[in-house]
């Protein structure tokens, strides 16, 4: 699984991190995403997939 | 069943995220994408704030790559509009005289900007809808200063008006509500935002719009309903907007009175399904039937419509489910970003917690029938903004959500 994020798209939602809490937070300051696993294991790439898709700012790519 | 073809109508956020979930949902057979617009899918949220502030250029707001649609392996009918539904038979009529025979539609036609009889081909007068749209306000944003009247003071003319002012023209806001979206986000808010407005040096009316004043076929001013007149070099209309429901009204057996009526599981009729801006759908945990003109909603919709239209036509195993969002809004004016959960229009009541005016920190719970059933914040640290959804995910009684909003944001 491959995770790009475009931080500059980001509209600091936060509906990644309400989907997948592992895998994506937010920066105190300003809410844009940080990513906290680029790796994440099996168990979280549906929750993955989820977060790419409703990302309201379509900042989040997810490959395979 | 034999596979036969699922038409989207609509290429928006929306309509792309359908085609995407039907094509990963399982669905083989045929696939027209059919969008009015000659742009591939593209992002609107931004038309308002970076695209016309200048700040991002037009190729940052595709949702997807030529290879990426390729790749679904559709049919794209982009410039071409969508002129009837047979719902019985679930026939699509085009534009361009096509006749598509379907298994299944999905609506995802969205909503037009309003505008006023004789203004939309005015020189000077704007809408903000679309990319076109957004670029031709640009143009002008992107030259000296000059006097821009914004036409309404929701969502859209709010944002218009805070990067038109940044980038230091001469604004003035007119709108019906005393305060700046004041009817969806209640006084307390609204307050605030007037003032940001005002520090910011835009100048605030209350009023209607009656009609524009024009020099040789040029916009010279705007007409206000109480008999006054501003002048204006440019006018932009965002008196709201109308969903596009115009190509669907000759089919009686579909409601089409605000926006494509569905049940919850977002079907209008057997095999026509609707999403995003244009669908009114039946929420079950709200009682009611909603419609959301958000980004967000557009996406989970088109996901949930195409999942239960794959099981209707027996590719999906699964069972058909309720769509049952907690809506979620952002809206970003000069440095302050409101975010919102769950549903704030038609509240009958909206209590606000301003925790500092100069931090520009606010926190506001909206119900009705003694529900609370939406809550927005501004200003706060990320962690309890998003700790706010759990107050309203579920519309419950307003004391409890009252308390835990304000343990959520420690003003208890």
């Amino acid at each position: 699984m491959n995770i790009t994020l475009d931080v500059d798209k980001c509209c600091a939602a936060g509906q990644c991190v309400l989907v997948a809490p592992e895998v994506f937070d937010q920066r105190d300051e300003d809410g844009i995403v940080v990513l906290l696993d680029a790796q994440p294991p099996a168990e979280q790439h549906a929750a993955v997939h989820e977060a790419a898709a409703i990302c309201p700012a379509a900042a989040i790519q997810v490959d395979a | 069943m034999t596979v036969g073809r699922i038409a989207v109508v609509g290429a928006s956020a929306a309509g792309l995220a359908a085609v995407e979930a039907l094509r990963r949902g399982g669905w083989s057979g045929e696939l027209t994408l059919v969008g009015d617009e000659p742009h591939l899918p593209y992002d609107r949220p931004p038309l308002s704030k970076q695209l016309l502030s200048g700040d991002w250029e037009t190729d940052k707001l595709g949702l997807r790559t030529a290879e990426q649609l390729d790749a679904l392996n559709m049919d794209v009918r982009l410039g071409t509009k969508a002129t009837a539904l047979d719902a019985g038979t679930r026939t699509l009529t085009l534009d361009d005289g096509d006749r598509l025979a379907t298994d299944g539609v999905i609506v995802a036609t969205g909503v037009r900007a309003r505008t006023l009889p004789g203004l939309a081909r005015l020189d000077g007068v704007h809408t903000l809808r679309t990319l076109d749209d957004a670029l031709g306000l640009r143009t002008w944003l992107s030259g000296a200063p000059r006097r821009l009247v914004v036409a309404g003071n929701g969502v859209l003319g709010c944002e218009a008006a805070a990067v038109a002012r940044e980038l230091g023209h001469e604004v003035t806001l007119v709108g019906r509500d005393p305060l700046p979206m004041g009817r969806l986000v209640g006084d307390g808010v609204g307050a605030l935002l007037a003032a940001e407005h005002e520090r910011h040096g835009v100048r605030q009316l209350t009023g209607g719009l009656d009609g524009v004043e024009t020099a040789n076929g040029r916009v010279t001013g705007v007409r206000l309903a109480d008999g006054g007149t501003l002048e204006a070099d440019t006018v932009l209309l965002a008196i709201g907007s109308e969903p596009a429901v115009d190509w669907l009204r000759a089919d009686a057996a579909l409601d089409t009175a605000d926006g494509l009526r569905c049940d919850e599981y977002c079907a209008a009729a057997p095999g026509v399904y609707a999403a995003g801006d244009v669908a009114r759908w039946y929420h079950p945990g709200h009682g009611r039937h909603l419609r959301i003109e958000h980004r967000m909603n557009a996406t989970e919709q088109a996901m949930a419509a195409a999942k239960n239209l794959l099981v209707e036509l027996g590719v999906s195993q699964d069972e058909r489910r309720p769509f049952t969002p907690v809506p979620y809004f952002w809206s970003d004016q000069y440095g302050m970003k409101l975010q919102a959960y769950g549903v704030l229009a038609g509240a009958d009541r909206a209590e606000t917690v301003l925790l500092d005016k100069e931090q520009r920190q606010v926190a506001a719970l909206y119900g009705r029938d003694g529900q609370a059933t939406g809550v927005l914040a501004a200003g706060l640290p990320p962690r309890q903004i998003r700790g706010l959804r759990a107050v309203i995910a579920t519309p419950g009684p307003w004391e409890e959500a009252h308390q835990r909003l304000l343990a959520a944001v420690g003003a208890e």
